[in-house]
């Protein structure tokens, strides 16, 4: 199993090259091409995060995220979620880019590997901008009563954090 | 919206620097945070480029496609009103299968023509069941490989950056599942 994670982007990269070959589909223009798009969506990010970042930044080093992880501590454990990730689990339905940030300063201080490090990342790499989808989607087609949407994708991000952190702990822990 | 967020996240720094005497490290930490977001975005955007560049060549030889085509059975299920129309069957499945590949930037525009061709179907300006439903899909993320939060991991020294793939599926899963499960739910209870 380890081995096929391990080998899982070659293996992605390989197998699209042959099916491209096998298509006769130009291989080496392509990977440049699109990794021009890379360079775009890097040049998207990059003000995003240098604006959003100190943000973080200061509301770590005030004391004010400790203390939010104190008051919502008890809840928290009792659902089984690490409580340095209370800033990423509140932030993450409204803001994609601050969540990043949240996230990648609890991977840095916590350490990648460690078990907050590794469920920080879950929690992100499982979940999306909640209101920002529902906004474009339901905006774009011009519909104002979303009747049960928000609570219903509430629900699901609810359960991604739970459902992180319990098999982060069971994986890892 | 994100300004005041923004904004308020700044004054809730600055109010709580003065009541823990944290001011040095709170003036310290702004400077910091800019220069860590350039630092990630540079070991972090190295590996975002090669994955674009893996999942142009992806597009070019019409695996999403593909895959899409696999998808079409099972999004019959879930969307059978939807599913009789072509024209929104189509988007639908391209939209599905661009989030599954990682295709943010693919997946936003079939996404939205779906919902336009659904939001047609019923008339008032109020969201149908099926609607509600897709967005709830598109909020719950079902992406095979989560490349951007792989690479953070790899700029702060992961000793294996994807070893977290199953957990992040499994997590997806159960998000797509109870998403579903509560859409369920809440549209027997509107009745």
């Amino acid at each position: 199993m380890s081995v096929l994670i391990s080998l899982a982007v070659p293996m992605i990269m390989a197998l699209t090259g042959i099916s491209a070959a096998v298509k006769g589909t130009e291989i080496f223009p392509a990977l440049l091409d699109g990794a021009i798009e890379g360079l775009k969506t890097v040049r998207d990010m990059f003000p995003v995060l240098v604006v959003l970042f100190p943000a973080v930044y200061m509301l770590r080093a005030s004391g004010a995220l400790d203390k939010a992880a104190e008051i919502l501590s008890p809840v928290l454990s009792l659902l089984g979620i690490p409580p340095q990730t209370a800033s990423l689990a509140l932030l993450r339905p409204v803001s994609g880019g601050t969540a990043t940030a949240a996230a990648a300063e609890i991977i840095k201080s916590c350490g990648a590997d460690s078990l907050t490090g590794r469920t920080a990342a879950v929690m992100l790499g499982s979940s999306e901008t909640t209101f920002y989808v529902i906004a474009v989607y339901f905006g774009a087609a011009k519909i104002k009563k979303t009747r049960w949407t928000v609570p219903a994708a509430l629900c699901a991000d609810a359960a991604v954090f739970i459902s992180s952190a319990w098999i982060c702990r069971l994986l890892w822990g | 919206m994100l300004g005041i967020l923004w904004t308020a996240m700044i004054c809730t720094a600055i109010l709580f620097s003065c009541a823990n005497g944290t001011a040095v490290e709170v003036g310290n930490a702004a400077l910091e945070g800019a220069q860590a977001a350039a630092e990630l975005c540079i070991s972090a955007g190295a590996i975002i480029c090669l994955w674009c560049a893996v999942i142009e060549l992806m597009r070019r030889c019409k695996i999403a496609q593909a895959l899409a085509r696999a998808l079409k059975p099972v999004l019959k299920l879930l969307f059978p009103e939807a599913a009789r129309y072509e024209s929104i069957l189509e988007p639908l499945s391209a939209n599905v299968s661009a989030n599954l590949l990682g295709l943010g930037n693919a997946a936003t525009p079939m996404g939205i023509k779906a919902a336009k061709g659904m939001a047609r179907l019923s008339h008032d300006g109020r969201a149908s069941n099926e609607l509600c439903r897709f967005a709830v899909l598109n909020t719950a993320s079902i992406q095979l490989l989560p490349t951007n939060i792989a690479a953070i991991r790899a700029a702060e020294g992961a000793s294996a950056p994807f070893d977290i793939l199953p957990a992040v599926w499994i997590s997806s899963l159960i998000s797509v599942a109870v998403g579903l499960i509560a859409s369920w739910l809440f549209a027997r209870a509107a009745g």
